[in-house]
């Protein structure tokens, strides 16, 4: 069955193809035609226990049913129609427009995410030209060296008598610094050519990293066998990969993920993580490794289906995320800052005490995950140097955790801006969306 | 008795220029091109007036300016303070500190000979 439109015209579709009639299957689920009518042309929302009788009745499951990258484009168009109010976008029919123009609406949200990186690659070179630090040397350098070549020519110039000694001694200096200029010059340009097309091509590091790391499935089996190449070598394949800044980044990436690998190798993990129903506490003592290593290890598993997917946020010390890997049903923020609620946050304000919870995400389908959080400090410049800390969340589906479905759950949401959860009260900014939750 | 002035720059050929520039005026000129000390051998030496770039290695000449803004044998010495053109986050960065005059490279010699003068007049 094709994976058109949203969870109602899948419904729709789904029953129209085995021949069920409306009232029956309405019937058959214990609710009115009228309400399962609304249901299927996207005007009540559905999920849990109701999904899963229809999907029961229509033979087959809720996933094939639920929403899921479609919530991704939802939240897409919704941050486009906040950021142009003045267009007044019919937010209340939203659903309405994914569900009936799948086509279009992708094609808003893509151009509304193009429109995005190309802004954040305006102030990414703004911001270089202002504060970049080899830029500064370097026109300090090609500058400090015009100056000596112009007072020295026009010491000779405008001095006929000047005594030979010094007129010998500032022809030196005019050929060594003339030639030192071109250097100068040419590395600048060089420099300038090179960053400008990277920045442009991708906006943020950041986010040459995400799409390289998106692209590979953020595992790396190469790394996982017992002679594995330099990383150097898989940053340089990489083509999403073109500034040196990302290059960097990934390099960062890929050492820790290769160390990871060499305490835990891959086929002994993933039976005992599957065993341990993917605690990491237990793999934790199972490896005799840190929290933060495990998260980062059970996020690198390879996956077979988006059920099977591990997500992994992290955090530095303000708060700002410095590694995402998504997944169905939990959408991370790409710009804004993320829900205060989330346990990463909790975790981050108690440094060494584990967190673990399990998380409703607002909106379509509410999906539940179990989550566990936690921060640690390090002192990378020894006793006397900062303490940095890092806090991370590792999200594991409900399901593939084998964690109860009901029950309570912390509410959290994606960012404010775009939450329905109105009454938060960890609320930073008003919603742009109606109450949905 | 010459008057002195104290060059802090690390760019030889610019120094020998303005050495040049200076010294056939009458000028006493003395030079100094590390950043980390400059501070030290300022207030030692006592200049009339102090040339001090901005960018050098060990220390940025605006810490160099602040530090001797806040001894009492420096805290009234005539600066002129080189930046770079373009560079306008120096320019108030020099004004910031507190320095007297300040001048952009590329500069001409006759600019800075006149500045200095003017700095060495107290005007």
């Amino acid at each position: 069955m094709p994976r058109s439109g949203l969870t109602g015209t899948r419904i729709r579709e789904r029953r129209t193809m085995i021949g069920r009639r409306q009232s029956d299957l309405a019937r058959s689920v214990g609710i009115s035609p009228s309400y399962l009518n609304l249901i299927e042309h996207n005007r009540r929302r559905i999920a849990g226990k109701l999904l899963n009788a229809i999907a029961r009745e229509l033979e087959t499951e809720p996933s094939m049913l639920a929403e899921g990258a479609e919530s991704a484009l939802l939240e897409a168009l919704r941050e486009a129609a906040d950021a142009e109010p003045d267009t007044d976008a019919e937010l209340d029919r939203i659903d309405e427009f994914v569900g009936r123009f799948p086509g279009f609406a992708g094609l808003n949200a893509e151009l509304w995410r193009k429109n995005q990186a190309l802004q954040r690659a305006v102030e990414a070179l703004s911001d270089r030209l202002a504060h970049d630090p080899f830029l500064s040397t370097s026109l300090h350098d090609v500058l400090s060296t015009v100056t000596a070549i112009r007072s020295t020519a026009s010491i000779l110039a405008e001095t006929p008598d000047i005594d030979p000694e010094w007129r010998g001694r500032f022809h030196r200096n005019m050929a060594e610094d003339s030639a030192r200029l071109a250097d100068s010059a040419d590395a600048l340009a060089r420099y300038l050519d090179d960053e400008a097309s990277a920045e442009l091509s991708a906006s943020t590091p950041q986010e040459e990293l995400d799409a390289w790391l998106g692209a590979v499935g953020y595992h790396m089996p190469d790394l996982e066998r017992a002679l594995p190449p330099a990383p150097e070598d898989i940053v340089d394949r990489a083509p999403q990969l073109q500034s040196r800044s990302a290059k960097a980044l990934a390099l960062q990436w890929l050492t820790r993920y290769r160390k990871d690998a060499e305490h835990m190798p891959l086929s002994v993990f993933r039976e005992e993580a599957r065993k341990a129903a993917y605690d990491p506490s237990a793999l934790a003592s199972r490896f005799g490794m840190d929290l933060g290593a495990v998260f980062r290890r059970l996020a690198a598993l390879p996956a077979s289906s988006p059920a099977e997917t591990i997500g992994l946020v992290s955090c530095d010390g303000s708060g700002t995320l410095t590694f995402r890997k998504p997944l169905d049903g939990f959408t991370l923020p790409r710009f804004s800052a993320a829900c205060a609620l989330w346990p990463l946050y909790q975790a981050l304000t108690r440094p060494m005490t584990p967190v673990r919870s399990v998380v409703e995400m607002a909106g379509p389908g509410a999906q539940r995950f179990l989550s566990y959080a936690v921060c640690q400090p390090s002192q990378p410049a020894g006793f006397d140097g900062p303490t940095i800390l890092e806090a991370s969340m590792l999200l594991v589906p409900a399901g593939l955790a084998g964690a109860e479905e009901g029950g309570v759950a912390v509410p959290v949401g994606t960012s404010c801006r775009i939450c329905p959860r109105q009454s938060c009260a960890a609320r930073r900014e008003p919603s742009i969306l109606s109450e949905m939750v | 008795m010459a008057k002195r002035v104290m060059l802090i720059e690390d760019e030889p050929s610019i120094i020998e220029a303005i050495r040049f520039i200076l010294s056939r005026d009458g000028w006493d000129v003395t030079a100094h091109s590390d950043g980390s000390t400059a501070a030290d051998v300022v207030a030692l030496a006592q200049p009339d007036v102090l040339i001090l770039d901005a960018m050098l290695p060990g220390r940025s000449g605006f810490e160099i300016l602040r530090d001797l803004r806040g001894r009492s044998e420096t805290s009234g010495l005539p600066v002129l303070m080189l930046t770079a053109k373009g560079q306008g986050k120096d320019r108030a960065l020099a004004e910031h500190y507190g320095a007297s005059r300040f001048m952009t490279k590329p500069f001409s010699n006759s600019e800075m000979l006149e500045t200095v003068k003017v700095l060495a007049d107290g005007a």
